[in-house]
Order: structure tokens, then sequence, then C-alpha cells
């Protein structure tokens, strides 16, 4: 098992046949060959990926004709937004906004819309999502993971990666890894994911990287506290960022001392996660934080 | 991005909130005439001088004074404007103050806060009111947080009965309270369609005559929705940002200068802060952020190097790339590139993780250019400290 995505699921992506869309769709068709089909507005009835999928008009139809229930968007800033809803009213399960760059105000009116469908959104500005070995939606480099029973969420993309690099490098795989993204408004949050993690049977232990900035991690701490039992391992990016700049992502700014990578990592040490001071021990912690599970 | 005071002004008047006006001049020669129109377009023998920096904390670091006559006004300004200027929110060095605001002086009877954000906890934007205001709002809400009210907007309009909720959470009444309505609804308009991140009014006054003011103004507005408002991104002084970061800014290259001796260079905001952290840890300090971005190729890095290498207190330079969309072998020929061309005047770390990167190390050993290669994270992060501290 797994969350949220695995072998059975069929991907639509919107923005296919833009240059990042069509590189991306390849190389997760590539991975798990599970990509039904494309969307880009105007060119219906063609086909992407030097023929593998059919192109479709609009998310209805897409899903209609190929009955996908995740989609990929890959759609420009200035229109992500209308992209993630598009997905949501076509009936879409789980939809994966890559875009970097969308508007915060029109993020707002996403998120209100969401509420009141049954859709998932993971991102935006995130890498997406990667179940080994079944299911690759989004830019994750594929042969760095391996299939396993750790959960993986992360605020980043390329930390993502040097964290599931670790895990491999200590012999433990992965059950999903889901990057949800730096934005300040994002779909999917740390405590949602807690939540499927806890509840996977397939999924032993939690990897959680935060950032300086929100207070998602806090929550997610007193969430962790409260209702997981498996152990969680975490790290905050930050600690030496200065208070007031931003960082690349728009959400890793400091503004108040309980954003900070230093409260953030003692409210989190105090519910009871294995905090590391070091971005390198991620990997080797998890191993000792299962192995003191195990004994 | 952010904004002048009068600037923020400029904005607040265009959506009907009032605000203490004046004239904006950039040259001492300009004072006398500029005191003479205030004086006359706002009825006044009294006035403020402002210095126009970003900063805050501009009264108490001597860039605010009040003036009793016109002469006074003349002569602050001739003191302010050129100063360097010295907040809590400035460098160490403070900030040249290139502008100045001469403003009708206003009768005050008590002072307000206002201000606008988004809540990223609930997806919404607040509404943050207080009656502690010209005082800083952290410090309110870090002593008597009953003391501010808040209020949750759904969508993109003030509803009549939240900005009633607000205005009597104020203490407003009869004229005032009308006056407070229509302030509020107006700045949330406002605050939306010109995509702002912050707008905040601190002070809002009443004055002596009985009416609201807005005496100072401050935006914020969201990068990423500044192509649909040019006449905002026209507002943007490249005085106030560090010209480094604004050169880096033109390579699509994420830099922020920071105090330490060890640069880096890494794709990704989140691993490129981790990678400070590390240089931290190991007992260096980082010299500056720099998140090289997905498209990682040749030029991004020779560009990358340069501007690292133009802060003198670079001693070494650590890149750490997990190549996952970006490929470590354009990463390595961006290096060779780089190195030949710029030359190397501190050594230099690398560390290529992911896609390509086996064939990236060897280019760069048969370059022969003069690099420390490193293994993991921690390795990486050991040796360009103990090369900073050499």
């Amino acid at each position: 098992m797994s969350i949220l995505v695995n072998k059975e699921s069929k991907i639509i992506v919107q923005g296919i046949t833009g240059s990042e869309g069509s590189f991306h769709a390849g190389q997760c068709l590539e991975y798990a060959g599970n990509v039904v089909g494309g969307v880009t507005p105007g060119k219906g009835g063609q086909t992407a990926l030097d023929g593998r999928v059919p192109v479709f008009n609009t998310c209805v139809e897409a899903r209609e004709k190929t009955g996908a229930n995740v989609s990929l968007i890959f759609v420009p800033p200035a229109f992500a937004a209308d992209a993630i809803m598009e997905a949501a009213d076509a009936g879409i399960e789980v939809i994966v906004c890559i875009t970097e760059g969308i508007p915060v105000a029109d993020m707002v009116g996403v998120y209100a819309y969401l509420q009141t469908t049954s859709s998932r959104l993971i991102g935006p500005n995130c890498p997406g999502l990667l179940t080994p070995g079944e299911s690759k939606v989004g830019i994750m480099p594929g042969f760095i993971a391996q299939k396993g029973r750790i959960g993986v969420i992360s605020k980043s993309g390329t930390l993502t990666y040097e964290a599931v690099h670790q895990l491999v490098k200590v012999g433990l795989g992965q059950s999903t890894c889901v990057g949800i993204g730096g934005d300040p408004i994002i779909g999917t949050k740390m405590v949602d994911l807690l939540e499927m993690f806890e509840a996977d049977p397939e999924t032993d232990a939690i990897v959680m990287i935060g950032e300086i900035g929100g207070s998602m991690e806090i929550e997610a701490a007193h969430y962790i506290k409260a209702h997981v039992r498996k152990p969680v391992i975490g790290f905050i990016a930050g600690q030496t960022a200065p208070p007031g700049r931003r960082m690349g992502h728009a959400g890793a700014i400091v503004s108040g001392a309980d954003e900070s990578a230093e409260a953030k990592m003692k409210i989190m040490r105090e519910c009871g996660i294995h905090v590391v001071d070091s971005p390198a021990q991620i990997g080797v912690t998890v191993r000792t934080a299962l192995g003191v599970q195990v004994a | 991005m952010k904004i002048h005071e009068y600037q923020a002004k400029e904005i607040l008047k265009k959506y009907g909130v009032p605000i203490q006006d004046g004239v904006v001049i950039e040259s001492k020669s300009e004072g006398k005439e500029a005191v003479q129109r205030v004086a006359d377009q706002f009825n006044t023998s009294q006035f403020v001088i402002k210095a126009q920096i970003h900063a805050g904390g501009r009264g108490k670091g001597g860039g605010v004074k009040f003036c009793s006559d016109a002469d006074k006004a003349i002569e602050n300004i001739d003191k302010i404007l050129g100063m360097q200027l010295i907040t809590h929110q400035t460098t160490p060095e403070g900030q040249p103050v290139n502008k100045v605001m001469v403003a009708q002086a206003i009768d005050i009877a008590k002072e307000y806060y206002v201000a606008i954000t988004l809540d990223r906890a609930v997806g919404k934007n607040v509404i943050m009111a207080s009656t502690e205001g010209g005082v800083e709002i952290e410090e309110v809400a870090a002593h008597s947080p009953e003391k501010i009210i808040k209020v949750w907007v759904d969508g993109t309009v003030l509803h009549a009965y939240q900005a009633r909720q607000l205005a009597f959470g104020l203490g407003f009444e009869g004229e005032l309270f009308k006056q407070a309505v229509k302030l509020l609804t107006n700045l949330y308009r406002c605050y939306i369609e010109t995509d702002a991140s912050i707008a905040e009014i601190n002070p809002l006054v009443v004055t002596e005559q009985g009416n609201l003011l807005a005496l100072d103004g401050k935006f914020n507005f969201d990068d990423n929705a500044m192509y649909r408002h040019p006449e905002i991104k026209e507002m943007r002084d490249l005085n106030e940002e560090d010209p480094t970061e604004v050169e880096a800014g033109k390579f699509n290259l994420n830099y922020v200068k920071l105090e330490g001796n060890v640069g880096c260079m890494v794709n990704g905001a989140g691993l490129a802060m981790a990678t400070m952290d590390i240089i931290k840890l190991q007992g260096g300090q980082p010299a500056n952020f720099l998140d090289v971005g997905g498209g990682a190729n040749v030029e991004t890095v020779k560009n990358g190097f340069r501007i690292i290498l133009s802060d003198p207190n670079v001693k070494a330079v650590l890149i750490n790339i997990f190549g996952g969309i970006v490929r470590c072998d354009r990463v390595a020929n961006g290096i060779i590139q780089a190195v030949s061309e710029l030359g190397l005047s501190v050594p230099v770390v690398v560390r290529l993780e992911g896609t390509n990167a086996e064939i990236a190390r060897e280019l760069l050993s048969s370059s022969g250019v003069d690099i420390i290669s490193a293994g993991s994270l921690e390795d990486a992060a050991e040796k360009v400290v103990s090369a900073a501290t050499r």
C-alpha cells in the first residue's frame, strides 16, 4: 500500500503539450506507464508523447474518456488556478500542481473553492508525488527512490531528494514521498498527510521536512503528539536564515518568533518528534528510531 | 515588493482612504518651494518632514521631524535629505535618504492600528485592528493580544457587517463610525485589487477636528502577481535593494547576502537553507543564500559564481547540486567553464548527486580544474569549512 497514488492511478497531465509538461509527462509515463492522457484547450483530438497518449480540450472530457482519477498540472502561473478548479470540477480525486509563481490571491480563491469539492490538491509549487515502483506524479527523479516503508513529507524539492537518497543509503525504501510545496497557500498540509501515513499499514515511520515560516510544522507537531504512534523524524531548514528575509520559497520568510527554525524544532522535540539538527542525519536517524521501536 | 510611504499614500488616496498629504522632493533646492506649496495647499503653518525609505522605525532613527514653522521645515529637509538613516530594520550602515515627504502637520486626538494580510493557517485574508496605534504592533500582540480585533474575510469583498464589527470593536460612534466603515471597506478593496500581501496603516488617527486619517501607509505586494499591475511594478525603488541581489535577479538567481565567509550555490530553496545550516553546524558561517533554481545550466552557474565571488568576505565556495530535473553533467560543464573564465581566487568544494552525477564527476576530474570533490552533504560541509578557515 501507499498513500494518494499507486499502480491503479490513472493520470492526466494538464498542459501536456508545453515543454515542461511534455517532458515530465514522458518521465511519469516511462516510470509507471499510467499516464492516460493530457489536456490542452484547443488541442483536443491530437496526441502527445510521440502518439502514446490522447490530448483533450477539457478535463471533463479527459476524465470521461480515460477514467482518470489523478491530474498533474504544468500550466503557466497566470492560468494555473483555473486549471486546478477545472480538474476539481471534473471530479479528479488527486490534483498535483507543480506550477511555481501562482499569485496568492488566485490561490485564496482556489482554496475556498476546493472546500466545496471532494478533490485533494497537492501543491502548488511542489515536486509532486512518488510512490516508488508504482506511480510518479510530478518531477521527482524516480531512480533515486526505492520501494519501502518510510513515508516522506516535505516542503522542499531537492531537500526531499536528499532525504530520500539518505534513506536509500541506509537501506530504507519509501512508501510514498510527498512534496507539499512552499507557497503561503497549499492544498494539503502536513497534518493531512500524517493522518494518511499513520493509517497506512505499509508505512512504518515518517520523515517530515519543514522550513522556517508559517506555523504548519507546529500544528503538525501537536497533531503527532495526540494522534501519531509511528516514529516521526523531523528537520527544519533555515536555522541560519536571518529574520525578515525571503529565502526563495514564498513561504520561507520568518515574520515572528514562532516561525523560526529554533522555535519549531523545540516544539517538535517536546511533541516527541526525532528532530535532527543536521540535514545529513536524516537517514541514520530514521534507522535509529526504527531500531528503538523494534527493540 | 515593497514601496515607499508616499507611494502607499498615493494608492490609498486613489481608493478613497483619507491620508495625511504632502509633497515629495528629491533635492534640497526644492525645499523652500515644497514647504510653501504644502502651506498653501493644506492651509497649514506646521509641517512634518518624513524620510522616504522602506525600512520601519524611521521616527526613532531621526528620519521624521515635526516642524513648528516653515524655516524649521526647510532646516530639517536639509538635515534629513541625504542622511544615512539607521533604524532597527536597516543594515548597521543605514540607508541613504534620497526622498523626503513634506507633509501637513496633523493634530492627533487618538491613534489606531489597522492592517490586512493573509492568514496562511486558514487560507483567508484577515483584517487586524487595534486601539493601540502608533506603537509597534508586535509588542501589542505579545503583551495584550486581546487588544487586537481580527476579522477573517471570505473572498474578495469585505461584508458590511464585518466592517461594522471592526468599527464597533474600535469604539467608534456617529460620524467617525461611518468614516471607519467606509475606510475599512475601501482599504480591503484596495488590498485585493492591488494584489497586496500586506496593507497596513499605523497609525490611523482621529484628528482634533474629528476625522479619520491615515498618517502612514505600508504595502507589500505579491511578486507573483505583479505581471498584472504594471503601474505598481513601476514603483519599485532599486536604491532600496541590495545591488548584488538585484543583479542576481536579472539572471533568475535567488541570492541573499549574509555575513559569513562560506559562499554557497545550491539548487532549490530548501536544500540551499539546509546547506547553510550544515555549514554553520560544522563551525562555519554562510556568506549567502543562493538558489540556482530548476534550470541550472552553464550560464546560471557562471553568473552565480561571479556574484558569490563579488563578496570580498568569501573565503571558500560550496556547490551543492542534487540533480533531479537539473542534470549534473551540465552543472559540471558550467563549473569548468566558469573556473576557466573567471579564475579561482578561493577554494571550491563541489558535491554533485542525482541525475548524471557519475558523468559529472568524471567530467570534473578529467578537466583538471582545481576543485575539491565531496561525497556526502556532511563531507562537503566539512571540507568547505576547513578550506575557508585555512
